[in-house]
């Protein structure tokens, strides 16, 4: 009983928090610094009670909920913080907490150009609507905090409003975000309708009265629904404008934890409330998932701008956690529930990755972008002289992402891979060929993905200054170091421990309702992980330590046998001419042999421009600018098509108002004969 | 395909049978002694790095000759490479005109120690036919140290081989006395 | 015993691998109807390169200083953890496929790194080109891997070599295909004929040497004897995981011994099959080599399907 009070005194105090930081930080808005130190401290504290509050619910099995009803439906709140909640939770605060250290020195390069306290308001009330959806217990109180937590990043996307592309991305985020709240707010009235209530229990102990038909409408509008706040491909065209807009602190929490929300309601409302699912659901979301991974890649390859780039990672990211999530479901589909299992914990412990390595990534970005002020990768350069620390940790970032051994992403993809190739074992024919196009597609995005972050991180930090203002690069603040290095040593410490964590996470999925009552697929101690069929086994630490005493064996033996030998520093080999930056490979010339083989999905364009010596003879060149892109075919061939029809149809309608009274009272009386005509029968 | 094969192994062996006491002609040492250290390094591989700065390409094409199947180089350890930094020996030919000074000098500089330098033809030693003129500086020996020399216009590719080897054979130590 | 296995296994992969270069590069020679080198000449090489000096350029940083131990010692683990001439290791950590897959991945990151960290010309064009491969590569040979898992019921190497042995007439073709898409990402990952020629001298030309072009001295005999610990473990894990017989479960002397001639005469194959191609076919144009990986990718999914 104590337990209970305390954990939801923490939430509630975590909330309160947050909520006095915003108020504060708009109430001091006229001092810069006071209303940055106000509003960053009340979310570090916020975050910190977030933590415990979660670790307390998860590892001390403490479920709690907590009800406040009341006639004005805007004023009711239901929260029910399960496990899977709680999981989420300890993700959005573990997040908030490193990027609020953060901005404690990242914020200062917003004075005196723009208003802080508005920063510190918004920001903190994100992180209430963001902690609030993962936990919220009744429809329409999740539709409220839904819209809260949505427009709240709105305003913050927009922060800098100077730039007149912030502001285009800003609609373009509002409009697609309200675009997939429409058919979220359509799906969950089907839901209501079919069981008569708005909480998520009760509809889920009624949820048999929704015939099978109209369960897969809510389906497929929930997953457009909520496929357009997590970025799955052809939704996701906001969120490469959206996320490079925003501070680069609030990028790393949209881009590591927002658009798992989408993720966390897709599992909450497919496979914690939803009864078994026809097989055909799975198998959608693997391939959708499978098409995001590979094409949100292929994307990032082709971009220069540092944050757009890492938007791109994201889309792809979201694709690999649904082809896990996806895996699940169709082994519950065929009652295979260890697999089922097995699936959803990849998936959840590839979430929990993502956040961090890539809200530590957008913190090495954001750093990197406040100091050299461009965000064109194509003029850094040779960084790692500068600013070696930031270097340190943006290279942890790019071995976690691109999934290699020691650090966290890799267990992630290796349990991933585990759960793809159970299925193409197990499975029959029909679904088996998803698995094989997931597996294909994961392998071929692991591998794009490690030479997207080589290209990455040999722009910015290797080689030689390519424009000048780089070579003005000082290395940042101390709040900006412990926000990225332990976030980096997190990649590392979860790599590490990664059986551990993977037993609590089978307690998550465990405590979901239908997979309480299975058998584990796999037993993992603190040292090693086993498949209970003994298909694979897998053990981090051992890694970790054999690659570390190797390597220094190896060090200290060579050191040792050619401790005579002199090293003499010299110039780079260029063949005997002069060295110039120009010289260095580029991050459009790292990638461009790539995107020619992958031109029938990328279609990329060139257009030159020729200025003549002559305008009249035009034989003599005087200067060529040459602009290499992508073709943006979702535009073309998706939004644009619809767009027209739309404007088509209301064109069409437009007649109908057509301003003459004569007409409106004709129809008010029509409408009449209509109404008592019917009120008749 | 598997005509070719069969070509290739029913081909008789053309590479020349060469013994050290072939050679008649002395070697030219113009270096600093050679220190003791550095005497056995390179008997057992030897990686060459061939700079041209501004030859009539006669001596590049018997330094070429070297690794065809009648005189193989590289069955005596020795094989030419790309970059400097890889390199043991700096062949240079060629009477260093003005453009490649520089050049010569970076390679130089890239080589790293201990190495050696050796003029390949009368061009690299003296400026040969292009001595005197306003364009050349007249021979490597007045950019970088020289170790030594191979004189010729252009040396025959089994002279090169013959001073090749008695160049290994000072840093042979072990086999000097057998000889 | 085991302990002396274990000791024999981490330290055979770098002690045997020059060896094998050497054995390749002489017939190449033969078949030129050159006389060519010894077949211990890398480890005159290598000797030779121990003891020179080294030229680091001012613009280099710790990647550079710091890969060639790094990578060097990645292909020591990768070595001493796949089954090179006895199966008894089973229960070994490390043997996953997919670990050892990705352990390469790692080497061939940093490689890549050191090759655009000093920002020359020639290092940033290799390090893309070799990107460009490795990243389609990774298909190919997860998915050869993957259709002798299946067969096996095993991702461990050890189980797979030992289960291969046991296995019916029928598995033959998806063997045999799975093979030929291993033999693909060899060539590729081990810059081979027709990726990528060990010993081209055109830097236009190069892929895997470009990114070496500037280390010199312990460093860079550290980046060769790596590519070659590189090579030595991919022909074994052809020879030892398609075709295991001759690999002996028991820990007599005797039988070791045998096993260890018998591994060996697999590997001198597999080694004479890459001279012999080399020789007789050229270098393709690298924008036809996509196509190649992508066969290789194609043929392991058809031998998966012929298996489950």
């Amino acid at each position: 009983m104590i337990d209970l009070l305390t954990t939801t005194n923490i939430f509630l105090f975590m909330l309160a928090s947050w909520l006095v930081g915003a108020l504060g930080s708009l109430i001091f808005c006229k001092n810069d610094s006071l209303a940055k130190k106000w509003g960053s401290s009340f979310a570090i504290l916020g975050s910190i009670a977030g933590i415990i509050c979660s670790y307390l619910v998860l590892v001390q099995n403490s479920v709690f909920s907590f009800y406040i009803y009341s006639s004005f439906p805007l004023l009711s709140f239901s929260f029910f913080i399960d496990k899977l909640s709680a999981f989420f939770i300890f993700i959005i605060s573990l997040i908030a907490l490193f990027s609020s250290i953060y901005s404690f020195g990242y914020v200062k390069h917003f004075y005196k150009k723009y208003n802080i306290g508005y920063l510190g308001f918004f920001y903190n009330i994100f992180l209430a609507g963001m902690v609030m959806v993962a936990s919220a217990h009744n429809l329409l109180f999740f539709l409220i905090v839904w819209e809260i937590m949505s427009l709240s990043s709105y305003f913050l996307v927009i922060f800098e409003n100077k730039e007149k592309e912030n502001i285009k991305a800003g609609s373009l985020y509002f409009i697609m975000t309200h675009i997939g709240t429409a058919f979220i707010i359509v799906s969950f009235l089907l839901l209501y309708k079919g069981t008569g209530s708005m909480d998520f229990s009760i509809i889920k102990n009624n949820i048999g009265m929704i015939s099978p038909f109209i369960r897969n409408i809510i389906f497929i509008l929930s997953i457009i629904g909520f496929g357009t706040k997590a970025g799955i491909i052809p939704l996701h065209i906001w969120l490469p404008s959206a996320h490079p807009a925003a501070p680069s602190h609030v990028s790393s929490l949209m881009s590591g934890v927002m658009i798992k929300t989408g993720i966390y309601m897709i599992i909450r409302i497919f496979i914690g409330i939803m009864p078994i699912p026809p097989v055909w659901w799975g198998v959608v979301i693997i391939i959708l998932g499978s098409i995001s991974s590979l094409f949100g890649v292929l994307y990032a390859l082709t971009e220069h701008d540092i944050k757009k780039l890492l938007a791109y990672h994201s889309i792809e990211n979201i694709g690999i956690i649904l082809i896990g999530l996806g895996s699940s479901m169709v082994f519950w589909s065929l009652n295979i529930m260890p697999l089922a299992i097995l699936g959803l914990i990849a998936s959840l412990f590839h979430t929990l990755n993502h956040a961090v390595f890539k809200s530590l990534l957008f913190l090495g970005a954001g750093s990197v972008v406040s100091e050299t002020g461009t965000r064109n990768m194509e003029e850094y350069g040779g960084l790692i002289k500068y600013m070696p620390q930031t270097a340190l940790f943006f290279l942890v970032g790019s071995m976690a992402i691109s999934a290699l051994p020691p650090f966290n992403g890799f267990f992630s993809e290796w349990m991933t891979f585990q759960s793809l190739f159970a299925g193409i074992g197990a499975l029959s024919v029909s679904a088996r060929w998803a698995f094989v196009f997931g597996a294909g597609s994961l392998v071929f995005t692991g591998g794009l993905a490690v030479m997207c972050f080589v290209k990455v991180f040999g722009s910015i930090f290797l080689a030689r200054p390519r424009s000048e203002k780089i070579k003005e690069a000082k290395e940042s603040s101390l709040s900006l170091h412990i926000g990225m290095g332990c976030l980096a040593f997190l990649t590392l410490f979860i790599g590490f421990f990664a059986s551990k964590i993977s037993n609590i996470i089978s307690g998550v999925v465990k405590n979901l309702g239908s997979f309480s009552f299975s058998e584990m697929p796999f037993s993992a101690s603190n040292f090693s992980i086993r498949m209970s069929d003994g298909f694979s086994s897998l053990s981090m630490p051992l890694i970790l330590i054999s690659l570390v005493l190797v390597f220094l064996v190896s060090y200290i033996i060579f050191s040792i046998i050619t401790r005579n030998n002199k090293v003499k520093t010299g110039t780079t080999w260029d063949c005997g001419t002069t060295l110039t930056s120009r010289m260095e490979i580029t991050a459009t010339g790292f990638s461009r042999s790539i995107i020619s083989i992958f031109s029938g999905i990328l279609k990329p364009t060139k257009q030159i421009d020729v200025k003549y010596q002559d305008e009249n003879i035009k034989y003599f060149q005087k200067s060529k600018t040459v602009e290499l892109g992508v073709r943006n075919i979702y535009q073309i061939y998706f939004y644009r098509p619809i767009k027209i029809f739309f404007i088509r149809i209301s064109d069409k309608v437009k007649k109908v108002q057509g301003g003459n009274i004569n007409a409106y009272i004709l129809y008010i009386f029509l409408m009449l004969l209509l109404v008592l005509f019917i009120s008749i029968m | 395909m598997f005509k070719f094969l069969k070509k290739l192994i029913l081909t008789q062996k053309t590479v020349i049978d060469f013994q050290k006491s072939e050679c008649d002609e002395e070697i030219l040492e113009v270096g600093k002694k050679i220190k003791e250290k550095i005497r056995k390094m390179f008997s057992g591989s030897l990686a060459i790095r061939a700079v041209d700065t501004g030859s009539s390409n006669a001596c590049e094409q018997e330094l070429t000759a070297l690794s065809n199947c009648y005189y193989d180089v590289e069955r005596f350890g020795i094989h030419f490479v790309a970059s400097p930094r890889h390199a043991d020996m700096l062949m240079v030919t060629g009477p260093v005109s003005r453009n490649m000074k520089e050049a010569l000098i970076k390679t130089y500089e890239a080589t790293p120690d201990p190495k050696i330098v050796v003029a390949v033809g009368n061009d690299a030693i003296d400026g040969g036919i292009f001595k005197g003129s306003y364009a050349v500086l007249d021979g490597v020996h007045n950019v970088i140290p020289v170790d030594f020399q191979i004189p010729g216009d252009p040396p025959s590719p089994k002279k090169i081989l013959c001073h090749l080897l008695q160049i290994l054979e000072i840093y042979d130590f072990k086999n000097k006395n057998l000889k | 015993m085991s302990s002396i296995i274990l000791t024999i296994q981490l330290i055979i992969t770098p002690v045997v691998s020059p060896l094998f270069i050497g054995i390749v590069r002489k017939i190449k020679a033969r078949l030129q109807n050159r006389e060519g080198s010894s077949i211990f000449q890398p480890y005159k090489d290598l000797s030779k390169l121990f003891k020179k000096d080294e030229v680091v350029s001012k613009d280099a940083s710790w990647i550079f200083k710091f890969s060639p131990y790094v990578i060097f010692s990645i292909s020591l683990i990768i070595g001493a953890s796949i089954p090179i001439f006895t199966n008894i290791f089973v229960n070994n950590l490390l043997s996953d496929l997919l670990v050892v897959i990705y352990l390469i991945t790692l080497g061939t990151f940093f490689l890549v790194l050191s090759g655009i960290d000093i920002g020359g010309p020639f290092g940033g064009l290799g390090s893309s080109r070799e990107m460009t491969l490795a990243s389609l590569t990774e298909g190919g040979l997860l998915f050869s891997f993957m259709s002798l898992a299946f067969l096996s019921h095993s991702t461990n190497l050890f189980n797979i070599s030992k289960n291969i042995y046991s296995q019916s007439i029928f598995s033959f073709t998806p063997i045999v295909l799975a093979f030929l898409a291993f033999i693909i990402a060899m060539l590729s990952e081990t810059s081979r004929f027709p990726f990528d020629n060990p010993s081209t001298h055109l830097e236009l030309t190069m892929i895997h040497e470009a990114m070496i072009l500037e280390y010199s001295g312990k460093r860079l005999a550290l980046m060769e004897w790596a590519s070659a610990n590189k090579f030595f473990i991919f022909l074994s894990l052809g020879a030892n995981l398609f075709f295991p017989w001759g690999m002996y479960f028991s820990l007599g002397v005797a039988s070791l011994l045998i096993s260890f001639l018998l591994c060996f005469l697999k590997i001198l194959t597999l080694a004479a099959f890459v001279a012999i191609l080399e020789s007789s076919i050229a270098k393709f144009r690298f924008f036809r080599l996509p196509d190649l990986l992508f066969t290789s990718f194609i043929l392991s999914v058809i031998a998966i399907s012929l298996i489950v």
